[in-house]
């Protein structure tokens, strides 16, 4: 018998007992729509995570002043006062794979504009930092090199100090008190939101020269931060072994000491964020992979029934000439069938509960053809699974005692 | 009154004479447990090609066993059984079951058809086991189903026939893969008088067309349309003859009252 006809006396038999097949298929439908909508949900967060981190430069590293222990006193990370401006021009001329680099000192202050203030983080930087960060602006433009040649008195705001501190008034050439020091506002930057990485409101910052913070505003001349990009991802990793070195070089710390500063790469974030997101994704497919297999055994509880009611037809079929195989394949082929078309309409349901996520809770839901690939030869596999004793079962029947059988 | 379709008979030629059947000294035991239960205590017989016979005994007699085992529904416990001069007996389970298909057409006492499937379905159903095309299957079903006189009736499902309706339909269904022998299990055990001779009448023109026929029953009447009848009793051969003054079904059935037909 050709699998055509396999398939037909399939469909035929199923047909004969809609509802029941319609109940049995409800536990695949179920368990391959679970599958599907969670896989996307995962992967949806997995890629909306590395968007975020992309936004943000997956070439950029971050080097931070370090910890340093004295006496066994920890001091906590940014103790030290080691890392200076002449380390990034350092980093800039001897570190072949870095692009570029924006020192960074910071300090949390209030600003006052008028009768309102905001509590913030005063960020001390140079022009090219926005260009690493790929920071576009919303208004205005950047601060000169000449403002942090001058020191001058000049800010650039983020998104969420202008909604606090403005509102509607545009903050342009206002001026605003930092630490009773009169700053003009130069520019707005454009909102980036949270950042995925490290979950704060990057929004809620003031920038102003290096030079103004270190030396109007904190007094101090060493730096909190540089803040490097390397020439591509792939060199990331590459600088940040130069940049560790040179630094250690420079800052003379003998082979058995810990750096006083740290490196931090954000593409090692993005492959971290990206194995989180795998986890994550994995969890909720086998969460739901659980109702799959619920599906199955529904499936192999209704083909067990199904036997035994028939088996009387086993019987007449062996008696008309269907050999054991025949028999056999006839009932797996039901239960593939009945998986099959589960796991079709399973599909369209996930992809439904999917669109039904996205709509109502704005999650980000992606569902990848390979998803759907291993739904198909899943709900397959669980029914040739489920299938299998059953239909031995009905393939072992006694011709005889099968006809006799009421 | 069944009508006969004069299209192509759906039964293997033969020729009379030939032997279809050859049982040597069969028998067949159960052990259940300690005891051992004799069903078949050396059965041998022939039976030719062409031949109508009618198997009789009381229920325990082991006409029944006897009846599966020519169907090669069962195997002897010892003894050969040969059918078209293949020893049926050394056969392997699927080789038993290519046989059945193609060589033996099955009528049981309850019909036995596949609920909510059309009569032409059932019918087909033989061809479905047997490498034949879709097509060709459901041309032989049609003219089974014409030769049994119900041609107009194959949409219909079993629930919706008559028991000699369905009987005809599951006659159609043992004829499809033209065997060489048709077996017929208490064919009226489940009718009226009237239909079990509509019934025979069938079987009556079958045989007359050249096909062997092989009936177990154990309604005396109904044995008296067979050509030989066989006594069987506790597991032995009692008595084999001719049947002498044969009434034939189709003139018991002219003789009969006129009745709707269903």
């Amino acid at each position: 018998m050709d699998l055509v006809t396999v398939a037909r006396i399939a469909v035929r038999a199923l047909a004969r007992n809609k509802m029941r097949s319609a109940l049995t298929m409800l536990g695949i439908i179920i368990g391959v729509g679970a599958v599907i909508a969670m896989v996307g949900v995962g992967q949806g967060a997995q890629q909306q995570v590395q968007q975020q981190i992309a936004a943000m430069g997956s070439n950029i590293l971050f080097v931070g002043s370090g910890t340093v222990t004295r006496g066994g006193t920890h001091m906590g990370s940014g103790a030290t006062k080691t890392l200076v401006y002449a380390d990034m021009l350092a980093i800039l001329r001897e570190c072949p794979t870095v692009k570029d680099a924006a020192p960074g000192g910071n300090t949390s202050t209030q600003v006052v504009f008028g009768n309102d203030n905001w509590a913030t983080r005063i960020n001390g930087t140079e022009p090219q930092y926005f260009e690493i960060r790929n920071w576009p602006f919303q208004e205005g433009t950047v601060f000169t090199p000449e403002d942090v040649e001058m020191a001058e008195n000049v800010a650039v705001i983020g998104e969420t100090v202008r909604k606090n501190l403005f509102g509607a008034t545009d903050p342009l050439g206002q001026t605003i008190r930092i630490k009773s020091l009169p700053f003009r506002v130069v520019g707005v930057l454009a909102p980036k939101g949270t950042s995925a990485a490290m979950g704060d409101d990057q929004d809620d910052v003031v920038l102003v020269p290096i030079t103004t913070l270190q030396k109007k505003i904190t007094g101090q001349d060493w730096l909190r931060w540089i803040m490097v990009s390397a020439t591509s991802r792939e060199a990331s990793y590459a600088a940040q072994e130069q940049i560790t070195s040179l630094l250690r070089d420079r800052h003379r710390i003998r082979p058995e000491q810990d750096d006083d500063f740290m490196v931090r790469n954000l593409a090692d974030m993005a492959d971290l964020a990206d194995q989180a997101g795998s986890i994550m994704t994995m969890l909720l497919a086998s969460i739901a992979s659980v109702s799959l297999i619920v599906g199955g055994i529904g499936i192999m509880n209704i083909m067990l029934v199904s036997v035994t009611e028939r088996t009387r037809e086993i019987g007449i079929r062996m008696a008309i000439g269907a050999t054991e195989g025949n028999v056999q394949s006839q009932f797996l082929t039901e239960a593939v069938v009945l998986s099959l078309i589960g796991g079709s309409i399973g599909i369209i349901f996930g992809m439904g509960a999917s669109y039904f996520i996205t709509q109502t809770l704005g999650w980000v839901v992606l569902i990848s053809p390979l998803a759907i690939v291993t739904a198909v030869v899943f709900s397959m596999a669980v029914g040739i699974f489920f299938g299998f004793y059953p239909a031995r079962k009905a393939a072992r029947m006694d011709p005889i005692e099968a006809l006799r059988y009421e | 009154m069944v009508t006969m379709s004069q299209s192509e008979i759906n039964v293997a030629p033969s020729q009379l004479g030939e032997v279809r059947i050859h049982v040597l000294d069969v028998h067949k035991y159960y052990d259940l447990g300690e005891t051992r239960v004799h069903a078949l205590r050396g059965i041998t017989m022939d039976i030719a090609s062409g031949e109508f016979v009618a198997i009789m005994g009381a229920s325990g007699s082991g006409k029944s066993t006897f009846m599966n085992i020519l169907g090669c529904l069962d195997k002897p416990s010892s003894g050969r059984y040969f059918l078209d001069g293949i020893d049926v007996s050394g056969l392997s389970k699927d080789e038993l079951a290519a046989i059945r298909n193609r060589r033996i057409g099955f009528v049981f006492q309850g019909f036995n058809l596949l609920s909510r499937t059309t009569a032409l379905e059932n019918v087909e159903l033989p061809t479905l086991y047997a490498q034949v095309s879709k097509a060709e299957g459901e041309k032989r079903a049609r003219e089974a189903l014409d030769l049994v006189g119900l041609g107009s009736r194959s949409t219909h499902f079993p629930s919706q026939l008559s028991g000699g309706q369905q009987q005809r339909v599951a006659i159609a269904r043992a004829l499809v893969n033209k065997p060489s022998i048709l077996l017929a299990d208490e064919p009226t055990g489940n009718l009226d008088s009237r239909t079990s001779v509509e019934i025979m009448e069938i079987l009556e023109r079958l045989n007359d067309r050249g096909l062997t026929v092989v009936l177990v029953t154990h309604e005396h009447d109904i044995s008296q349309f067979a050509r030989r009848t066989i006594q069987f009793r506790d597991g032995k051969v009692r008595r084999d003859e001719l049947v002498m003054n044969r009434e034939t079904a189709s003139q018991v059935l002219k003789d009969l009252p006129a009745e709707e037909d269903q």
